[in-house]
């Protein structure tokens, strides 16, 4: 688990020296600080950099076949390497390492690039297939481990940030105008496109192939759900049973390390859960978890319970405003796109005292919303629905008081208000997009803020009809909670969660989080359960919660969801806060990079500064926006201060 | 009277919700609701500035958009709540 880096002409031509692979192979440093290869042979070049988890001594990268006709960087792990391996040798295939690394090589021999279809894991790796003349990038389904290429002047260059990219000549950062505009509606760009001009991600589950001069990307992995209607084919029981054996051995190959594997305790059912399964094979287990001032945000008295009946060696970090003022700059520096939360930062924290206690890798409970139906915004829509076929009633949408207790404002907001919030898009139940239409809208409140110029840049665009556009051609024969699950599942995952406040913020402090509910099969279980065995009623992830639930105390098991939150415009406004905030925030700096416009900038700021602790959501966001999008600009674009 | 509710209201609205002054107008009629300027948090806002800067009390059944979706009907509103506060210290 590392950083990786590299280009290769399309077609035969000098290629960039070998002092700018070692550019930006540096740049990921942070990713690897554990060792670094390099490979070069005038057509391709392949840079590493190692977090050493398997195999501490021989799983050296880039790494080659026996004969030399196939090299391999990665990032990442394939976890059933180890029954990967047993089948390899089984058809006559010969190992040098222990690595999982060396599967990889091995599978391709044996397979062709199709091999990636057999690895359990998360992953983004470029393999150099010399006697084909070509390079094939794939990254894993639920878009885990990140992947960034362009082509440039007929090379194709790739990394696992774009920083690194940045390092090769002729490439230079630029905001992308539709970039912002994404992430300004769904928390994060869609891939492939990024915040930066000429700059791609590529989307998970897809694999690219480069031959011929010709670079083809397709994805090898959909993510799919049953017809509306269609019959499970299994029962309540067997579900259940299904998850629970599924679950345990994603935990069980999930713990395959040559170093400790430690666990994140938010208090919440899901990390529950996995420190549970993980406990099953490691009685001493290591756990972490954050803290916050806010009653509203702060979780430790769950986490405490936990602690006591699982019996970890628990370490709670106290998470304070000042740390994440102080912290931002570098956060942004990671995720190299706007947020619209500060949570980035308080989970960059975490990872540091993971680091700080010596652990490289910590099993954590992301995923199982997407899967199993967690989020609020699943019954959200769901009751939406069951208001918009009586459009006129009073009383239906009150239940959607009952869908956030953990938001006191919104508790105490009138009914009326609240009605016309969640009204939004009532009337267009029939839009693919229906589930996340208010957030959506509510994120949206962020371009109110544009300049004039941005404005007329992006005139037209309508990233609603793009992402609608992009959606599968099956996506209206399912039923409405699959669809919600899926746009959550494709666009937010990726984009945010696993990135901004996943990958990228753990490894800047070279740890790897580990996922057992994005396991591909458990992924693929949860696509194919009845709509009913996920939201029940009002209650959230039903199945998961009775498969796993009779281990946890009861208090985890039935608490409301929870996401993670840190505290937003409030950790920047206070006294003392750090000065880049007042510089970037100035009518000066926002004039200067243009995205903005100062005089409604300016009101925002004084607006968050006085109603410090009560701002609104849409504010709040557009403040983390603003803020945000300035500190990407000053680090890549053009230093502000 | 009723012109100096208007005004203040109107500034409250634009220096809190609408962030920007080019020339995007609400006309008094405008419904803040469907425009999206106001919302369910953005009202708790509004009211807390009614109560403070006019010195009434909104009771709970009386948020409601008839009473405080445009700037007509804020100024209405709030005037109602004046004239019969007035009367009750006269009684």
């Amino acid at each position: 688990m590392c950083g990786i880096a590299g280009y290769f002409a399309l077609s035969p031509r000098p290629l960039a020296p070998r002092e700018v692979l070692s550019r930006m192979v540096e740049a990921v440093r942070h990713r690897g600080p554990d060792d670094s290869g390099l490979y070069y042979d005038g057509r391709a070049a392949l840079g590493h950099r190692r977090l050493s988890i398997i195999d501490l001594s021989g799983g050296r990268q880039p790494l080659s076949s026996a004969d030399g006709r196939l090299w391999v960087t990665f990032n990442g792990e394939i976890f059933n390497y180890v029954e990967l391996r047993e089948d390899l040798i089984a058809r006559g295939r010969a190992f040098r390492t222990k690595s999982d690394t060396e599967t990889i090589l091995h599978a391709y021999a044996e397979f062709g690039p199709q091999c990636v279809q057999s690895f359990n894991g998360d992953f983004a790796y470029a393999l150099w297939d010399r006697s084909n003349h070509r390079l094939v990038i794939a990254r894993d389904r639920m878009g885990v481990r990140p992947l960034y290429y362009t082509v440039h002047q007929g090379v194709l260059v790739f990394a696992s940030e774009v920083k690194s990219l940045f390092q090769y000549p002729g490439l230079r950062p630029e905001l992308d105008p539709l970039g912002l505009d994404q992430c300004f509606t769904f928390w994060a760009p869609l891939a492939p496109r990024t915040a930066f001009k000429n700059i791609y991600e590529l989307p998970a589950g897809y694999q690219l192939v480069a031959e011929q001069g010709v670079v083809k990307i397709a994805p090898y992995w959909t993510l799919s759900y049953p017809a509306r209607g269609e019959r499970a084919g299994m029962s309540e029981g067997e579900a259940e049973e299904h998850v629970k054996t599924l679950l345990a051995d994603a935990t069980r190959i999930r713990m395959r390390a040559d170093v400790p594997v430690g666990a994140y305790l938010s208090g919440g059912f899901d990390s529950s859960a996995t420190t549970a399964l993980a406990k099953e094979h490691n009685e001493r287990l290591r756990t972490f978890s954050l803290e916050f001032e806010s009653p509203e945000l702060d979780e430790s008295a769950y986490q405490r319970t936990l602690v006591a009946a699982l019996g970890t060696d628990h370490s709670a970090l106290r998470c304070k405003g000042p740390d994440i003022a102080a912290n931002f700059p570098a956060v942004i520096r990671h995720t190299e796109r706007p947020v619209v939360r500060a949570a980035p930062a308080a989970l960059f924290l975490l990872s540091r005292q993971v680091r700080d206690h010596g652990f490289k890798v910590v099993l954590t409970g992301e995923g199982a919303d997407e899967v199993f139906g967690g989020y609020d915004i699943f019954k959200e829509a769901l009751v939406r629905r069951f208001w918009a076929r009586e459009p006129q009633s009073k009383w239906r949408p009150l239940l959607l008081r009952r869908l956030y207790p953990y938001l006191g404002g919104l508790q105490s907001q009138p009914a009326a208000y609240l009605e016309a919030f969640f009204r939004t898009g009532l009337a267009h139940a029939d839009d693919p997009l229906f589930s996340h239409l208010p957030r959506f809208a509510l994120t949206r409140r962020i371009s109110q803020f544009y300049s004039p110029e941005l404005r007329t840049t992006i005139n037209g665009y309508d990233p609603l009809d793009d992402l609608r556009a992009q959606l599968p051609a099956e996506f209206g024969k399912w039923h409405p909670l699959s669809r919600a699950q899926y746009l959550e599942t494709r666009c937010l995952l990726p984009g945010y969660i696993l990135s901004s406040q996943g990958d990228r913020v753990a490894m800047a402090h070279a740890v790897e989080g580990r996922f057992p509910f994005l396991d591909h099969r458990v992924v693929e279980l949860g696509a194919a359960l009845p709509p009913g065995l996920k939201v029940r009623g009002l209650r959230e992830k039903y199945v998961l919660r009775r498969a796993l639930g009779r281990e946890l105390p009861r208090e985890i098991v039935e608490r409301p969801k929870q996401p993670y939150r840190a505290p937003d415009s409030e950790s920047f406004v206070h006294e003392g806060a750090p000065g880049y905030v007042d510089a970037l925030l100035s009518p000066e700096a926002i004039a200067r990079t243009g995205y903005f416009e100062p005089r409604a900038v300016t009101r925002l700021v004084k607006k968050c500064r006085a109603m410090r602790g009560a701002v609104s959501a849409g504010d709040n966001m557009a403040f983390m926006a603003i803020l945000s999008t300035q500190l990407v600009h000053s680090s890549y674009v053009e230093p502000l201060i | 009277m009723k012109q100096d509710i208007c005004l203040a209201v109107r500034r409250f609205i634009s220096e809190n919700f609408l962030f920007r002054d080019d020339g995007e107008a609400i006309t008094h009629d405008a419904s803040l609701l469907d425009a999206g300027i106001i919302d369910s948090t953005g009202v708790l806002e509004l009211v807390s500035f009614l109560e403070t800067t006019f010195g009434i009390a909104v009771q709970d059944e009386e948020m409601l958009p008839e009473n405080l979706d445009s700037i007509r009907a804020i100024s209405n509103y709030v005037s109602r709540k004046l004239e019969s506060s007035k009367a009750q210290l006269v009684v």
